[in-house]
């Protein structure tokens, strides 16, 4: 996730580049999606390929974590696809049902294969996203590291006497 | 794992897919209780193929993720199965006996044994077939009786394979199991569901 | 005449849904409560309905909870409403629990377990002391952030003691593996399988769970569980659509997992081990996690042997009654109107009570008169 330097000339690198761009879309909250876009210029125009919707995914889980699957219950998608005058399309799928936050997932889809885009979408979008979700993941980490319980065994205090 | 599908060509579907697919869940219904009436579906969508219109509706109608597909179209066939992996979301399959829906050409069309006729505990998990027929008039005649037919029916839809009707014959005969055929032209259906039988002209 | 009282009916239902209405709103000089006040401030009745519901949003759940007026059971059912009206794209990838950014993770079974005792916000340890300051709007509490925070990758307690067979271990799936059951769209079968029964267990009535796994606990059941692992905190949602072919991450969302330990004496096959129970819910829901976990290692009852005599025991009595939009509508139907059924049962037992008092006349010919002075 930290490197956006994947040689995307090869389809595994392009792959990733995707991945990482849906990951980071999805994962942020719509609001700062749409005003980190909305600090970009001459932003692509935008032809949908297919009405933007919402349906439901099936969310799995495993027993213990890691043993039989089995179906947990449902969450919200939005989805959308679209294609940009450069030629690539882009597909996006986010939790929740803001219409608006897939499609700008699948903006970023298609910007990440588009090489004249690449590049600026990194530094406008993916990159100040990226911050953001590391800040918050790194917030509740320290508030969770605080009410961590350190023990102090009696038996070792008598000991060192 | 599939690969991406190739999305620049893909047509779109429907323009208002909640009352779109309403409108034509409505009409297949009506098509199914009365089986041999032709039906127009008034679907609204511009196919990239005009002969799949109805067929297209249906798709988009009638399947999801949950729905493997058998898919034998000719030369339309892969731009087609794109097609419904991005719009409908479902798997294709090269099994008929593993779909449940077929997308098939009336001239490709494979013999109806080859396809999953249900089991005795649940029948309605058989293949529903959508065959595209060159025309649903014009071709040899044959007489339809059964539930949502008052006496007899007389349909002549056209391109069929020369032994179909004595395969629909040979499918009925194993009643609750058998597929459900829907025949489609341009942008009308015929329905003639398991429950419909055969009778010899005349 | 059945005419003029459907008309009736009409209007009085009509009427009644606006005093209803009316009601939910309460005083009109206070104000109205937001569906986000809901959704920030009571996010644990919110977690109930969302998982229960089968159906992850926050924001929903919320407006479903201010509509039913904080009926959960009711909320609960108008979310399962809301979902049956939209399509179903597909199914995730299995969340990845050990992957999980902790917010609370205990392990009651083992004091050490690696990566620590992680409390969380959690009410154990409140003393249930009802706090008046909250009467009137104050300051917010701040939560103290330690300089680091706590590792990314949690492990399992189950791999801790991977190297010693003390506990049982899960076995990964095989890739050619069935798809798993899905009540949603299959109609209950017996036997159940394990998938079967955690998804009905996860859609269940809380309460229901509670009652089955305390009951379990005390005797009416065969499980003697220690709380090997409860964590809470943000799992990352993956899913292939279709049309990409490749697993992109889609979201994240808080879930409860709990792993319950219960020792097992061993059999012909298996020496003796701790078996474990699984649960796993949306959102913070320690109660019932543990009470899914209690009663799936309870169902599990076959797998190692047990005599399987109890309630919780049984997969069709716990199945078949632990969903509570199904359970509330027979129970509560029987509120609508039932004028024929008691039209008819008035008939049957008129006719039961005449041939009874006719059958006594026949074998002791003076009661009839007396039964008749009695009228």
């Amino acid at each position: 996730m930290e490197s956006h330097q994947e040689d995307v000339a090869t389809t595994e690198g392009l792959r990733l580049a995707r991945q990482r761009a849906h990951a980071l879309i999805a994962k942020s909250p719509a609001d700062a999606v749409r005003s980190v876009f909305d600090l970009m210029e001459n932003l692509p125009e935008v032809e949908r390929l297919r009405p933007s919707e919402v349906g439901l995914v099936l969310v799995r889980g495993r027993v213990g974590g890691e043993g039989e699957r089995f179906n947990l219950g449902e969450l919200p998608v939005a989805r959308a696809a679209l294609r940009i005058p450069e030629g690539p399309v882009g597909v996006g799928y986010v939790a929740g049902r803001n219409r608006d936050h897939a499609e700008l997932a699948a903006l970023a889809d298609a910007m990440v294969q588009a090489d004249v885009w690449r590049d600026r979408l990194e530094e406008g979008v993916l990159a100040p996203l990226a911050a953001g979700l590391a800040e918050r993941k790194a917030d509740t980490g320290r508030k969770a590291a605080a009410t961590k319980v350190d023990f102090f065994t009696m038996v070792r205090t008598r000991g060192e006497k | 794992m599939i690969g991406s599908l190739a999305l620049e060509g893909v047509s779109p579907g429907f323009a208002n897919p909640v009352a779109d697919s309403q409108r034509v869940f409505r009409r297949v219904l009506d098509a199914m209780s009365r089986p041999g009436r032709l039906i127009d579906l008034d679907s609204g969508i511009a196919a990239a193929s005009p002969h799949l219109t109805a067929a297209s509706a249906l798709a988009l109608t009638l399947l999801d993720f949950e729905t493997p597909v058998f898919v034998a179209l000719d030369a339309d066939g892969e731009a087609f199965a794109n097609w419904l992996r991005f719009h409908c979301g479902c798997p294709i399959t090269a099994e008929p006996k593993a779909a449940a829906y077929a997308l098939v050409l009336a001239d490709l069309l494979p013999a109806l044994d080859q396809f999953y006729a249900g089991d005795p505990k649940y029948p309605d998990r058989a293949t529903t077939l959508i065959v595209v027929c060159a025309a649903l008039e014009g071709g040899a005649a044959v007489r339809l009786e059964g539930p949502g037919i008052a006496e007899t029916r007389r349909i002549a839809p056209a391109g069929l394979p020369e032994d179909f009707w004595n395969q629909v014959r040979a499918d009925r005969s194993a009643f609750q199991l058998g597929v459900d055929i829907i025949l489609t032209a341009g942008d009308q259906i015929i329905a003639l569901p398991r429950s419909t039988r055969i009778v010899p002209e005349n | 005449m059945a005419y003029v009282s459907v008309k009736g009916g009409e209007r009085a239902i009509s009427n009644a849904h606006q005093w209803l209405d009316e009601m939910r709103r309460g005083d009109a000089s206070v104000p109205e409560l937001t569906v986000e006040q809901i959704r920030h401030q009571m996010s644990l009745a919110v977690d109930r309905v969302m998982m229960e519901g089968s159906c992850y949003d926050p924001e929903l759940a919320a407006l479903a909870i201010k509509q039913a007026r904080g009926d959960v059971t009711e909320a609960i059912f108008l979310v399962r409403a809301y979902r049956t009206t939209l399509q179903r794209f597909g199914a995730t990838e299995p969340i990845k629990t050990p992957e999980m950014a902790v917010q609370r993770r205990v392990s009651a079974a083992f004091k050490d377990i690696p990566g620590g005792q992680i409390l969380g916000p959690t009410f154990d340890y409140t003393h249930r002391l009802l706090n008046f300051d909250l009467c009137d709007a104050g300051p917010a509490g701040v939560a103290v952030k330690a300089t680091e925070p706590v590792v990314e990758k949690m492990p399992t307690i189950a791999s801790v003691f991977a190297h010693e067979s003390l506990l049982e271990q899960t076995a990964a799936e095989s890739d050619d593996a069935p798809e798993p059951y899905d009540l949603t769209r299959e109609p209950m079968a017996f036997p159940a399988g394990r998938d079967q029964r955690l998804q009905a267990l996860a859609r269940g009535d809380e309460g229901f769970l509670l009652s089955l796994a305390y009951a379990s606990q005390r005797g009416w059941g065969s499980t003697h569980p220690l709380c090997g692992e409860i964590r809470m905190g943000d799992v990352t949602v993956e899913f292939t659509p279709e049309e990409l072919g490749f697993p992109i991450e889609i979201g994240e969302i808080v879930v409860t997992e709990c792993q319950m330990i219960s020792n097992f004496e061993g059999s012909a096959d298996k020496p003796p081990q701790f078996t474990f129970g699984y649960g796993l819910t949306f959102g913070h829901n320690e109660r019932k996690a543990m009470s899914m976990a209690i009663v799936d290692r309870a169902l599990r009852h076959k797998e190692v042997g047990e005599n399987g005599v109890h309630a919780v025991q049984d997969e069709e009595f716990v199945l078949y009654h632990s969903d509570n939009v199904e359970a509330s509508g027979f129970v509560q139907h029987l509120k609508l109107p039932h004028y024929v059924d008691f039209q008819a049962q008035l008939q049957f037992v008129r006719r039961l009570c005449k041939e009874w008092r006719e059958a006594r006349e026949a074998a002791t010919p003076d009661a009839g008169e007396f039964a008749e002075a009695a009228e």
